[in-house]
């Protein structure tokens, strides 16, 4: 191997670290031809009529307009606002409180770490199969419930067009609340005792102390929180192909899933670069103010 | 009230008073939450059809059977297909040990030329990199099977390798960078003084001393590739289906009577691999996930 040394005592700015850089040619590669490459390609390409195959044949905003005039789109969108809203709030909330609850010095900390934490080893396909089975309205948790005399009882959210996303979002939050929990764990873990100290010499009860210093303390690790679980629902994909495959009838479709089908089942391709596209925007629309608070804000503080 | 719960300080005499009582009792129940899906799909696995039909799905089996288990492993049907999911087991195995050796050994690479021996414009790219782990995959999904088409391996399980590889690398990256730059440069600047040379220095400093990290990143990437469905539904053939991909196909088949007890076996196997790698790395899988979402 070339190492910089061996090369000549002057070399030029080329040469210099050669092997360095022959080893970062998968990440070059890899950012510029698939991340930044192929971004800009499949933007280029949704302004075309691609069908089968991708051609060039521009046609304005087309594909877009299509795409919100499609009634399956819009119950995506939809879907996807009422799980992000709710996962988001959910998630934070138990997450916090799983982590305050294992940060009081308790006996068995590992033992219930390790329990809330292991659904986040599974699969997301494994997770919603276990669901749609405790949610099956004729042998699981309604058909027990029926059982034990309450015989109205009805809790069917996976056959039930107006609730089916909140029978998707009990799954996911049980995969997802253990990843947050183990952050703010450590965020919890990183506070000064003394601060702790203080609030009891001036007599501030423990869930107050919570609320009006732990958390504004800890507002770095809720940012890195949310854009963790934010990032995590636009993705949102193999969890509802598992659990309802988008039904009852398109009630519970997500726009990864619209992309998926339009790209490859469908082949309507125009139509999976514009969906997709417009997943990109939402991302770009959430990262934008937590690279402002995270970066621009430094300057300024 | 207030003094039973103290929150920090030395460890408290344990009593039980009323606050102790709730926290752990709040602490058992949610466990018992969390815990209660993997227990329902154990006890469904070994338990014959007839008494899933007529019984609670909470119990415990009356009468336990592994039937299922074989069933769900050699015999199960995805369509008219009936070989069971060992087929996608072995596709996932094939598919997981490529892409776990080929993926760890770019990023430690990269990560070590990012973290030792910057270059002009190794941090825009790096930034490009960690940027890019934003992007949602539908957009990248396309661009890539153009790529994997030119190069020829569209459809066969090395495409899917490189899909990993090229999806695992910001977090890969970050992991070990991070890594390397907390290595003291003394000793770098030691063996440079000594005449070792980039692949030197990687082999035999860098590599003998960065075990854990080795460690952390396959926990990252088995349980990660292992988990996939996304990209072994878009990348690969049916034939060469992985286990998430073959297991969504066999519950979810239309046809036929649905055999929950079946199923359930067969949502446990797939889910086992992931499962005893969490149960048995304990702390480093935490370590793992920290690292990837804690960041500079």
């Amino acid at each position: 191997m070339s190492s910089s040394q061996s090369s000549s005592r002057k070399p030029s700015g080329l040469f210099r670290n050669l092997s360095a850089k022959i080893a970062s040619v998968p990440m070059v590669l890899t950012a510029l031809v698939v991340f930044v490459g192929g971004t800009a390609w499949t933007v280029l390409y949704s302004f075309t009529s691609s069908k089968l195959l991708p051609k060039l044949n521009f046609v304005g905003l087309d594909q877009y307009e299509r795409l919100w005039g499609t009634r399956r789109w819009l119950i995506s969108i939809e879907n996807l606002a009422v799980y992000g809203f709710f996962s988001m709030i959910f998630t934070l909330v138990i997450g916090f409180t799983l982590a305050a609850l294992l940060d009081r010095k308790i006996r068995g900390e590992n033992v219930f770490r390790t329990i809330f934490l292991y659904p986040f080893a599974l699969s997301f396909v494994v997770t919603g199969l276990a669901w749609q089975w405790i949610l099956n309205p004729d042998l699981g948790v309604q058909n027990v419930v029926r059982s034990l005399g309450w015989e109205s009882f009805t809790f069917n959210p996976l056959n039930d067009p107006d609730i089916v996303i909140y029978g998707i979002l009990i799954a996911g939050l049980w995969q997802g609340t253990g990843l947050i929990m183990v952050i703010m764990l450590a965020g919890l873990r990183g506070i000064d005792e003394d601060i702790w100290k203080a609030a009891r010499v001036d007599g501030i009860g423990t869930v107050k102390t919570y609320l009006r210093v732990i958390i504004p303390m800890m507002r770095p690790v809720f940012v890195t929180a949310l854009v963790l679980i934010a990032s995590g629902i636009i993705k949102i994909y193999d969890l509802v192909v598992a659990q309802t495959n988008g039904g009852p009838g398109i009630a519970s479709e997500v726009p990864a899933k619209y992309v998926i089908n339009y790209m490859f089942r469908a082949q309507n391709l125009g139509q999976g670069f514009a969906a997709s596209t417009m997943m990109l925007v939402s991302v770009i629309i959430i990262l934008i103010p937590w690279a402002y608070l995270e970066f621009g804000g430094k300057k300024r503080g | 009230m207030a003094d039973a719960i103290t929150p920090r300080g030395p460890k408290p005499r344990r009593r039980f008073s009323r606050a102790n009582v709730m926290l752990y009792g709040t602490l058992i129940v949610i466990a018992a939450y969390y815990a209660l899906p993997l227990y329902v799909m154990i006890v469904t696995s070994l338990k014959g059809m007839p008494e899933i039909r007529i019984g609670n799905i909470f119990a415990p089996p009356v009468e336990v059977t592994y039937q299922p288990w074989v069933k769900a492993w050699s015999e199960a049907c995805t369509g008219i297909n009936c070989e069971g999911l060992s087929r996608g087991f072995w596709n996932s195995v094939q598919i997981l040990i490529p892409s776990v050796i080929l993926s760890i050994a770019i990023a430690s690479v990269n990560g070590y030329a990012l973290a030792n021996w910057k270059f002009k414009g190794s941090e825009v790219f790096f930034t490009i990199l960690i940027v890019g782990a934003f992007i949602p995959y539908q957009v990248m999904l396309y661009p890539l099977v153009i790529i994997l088409r030119e190069l020829g391996l569209y459809g066969s399980i090395w495409g899917l390798v490189l899909v990993h590889t090229v999806f695992g690398m910001p977090i890969l990256t970050l992991l070990f960078r991070n890594y390397f730059t907390s290595v003291p440069e003394e000793l770098f600047k030691a063996a440079r003084v000594d005449g070792a040379g980039f692949w030197g220095i990687y082999f035999r400093i860098m590599l003998p001393m960065s075990l854990p990290i080795f460690v952390v990143a396959i926990i990252l990437q088995v349980t990660g590739i292992w988990n996939d469905f996304l990209f072994g539904v878009i990348y690969t053939k049916p034939a060469d289906y992985p286990m998430t991909v073959q297991l969504n196909n066999i519950v979810n088949s239309v046809q036929g009577v649905k055999e929950y007890n079946v199923n359930m076996a067969a949502t446990l196997l797939t889910g086992l691999v992931p499962l005893i790698i969490y149960f048995a790395s304990g702390k480093l899988f935490v370590r793992g996930i920290a690292a990837g979402a804690v960041k500079g």
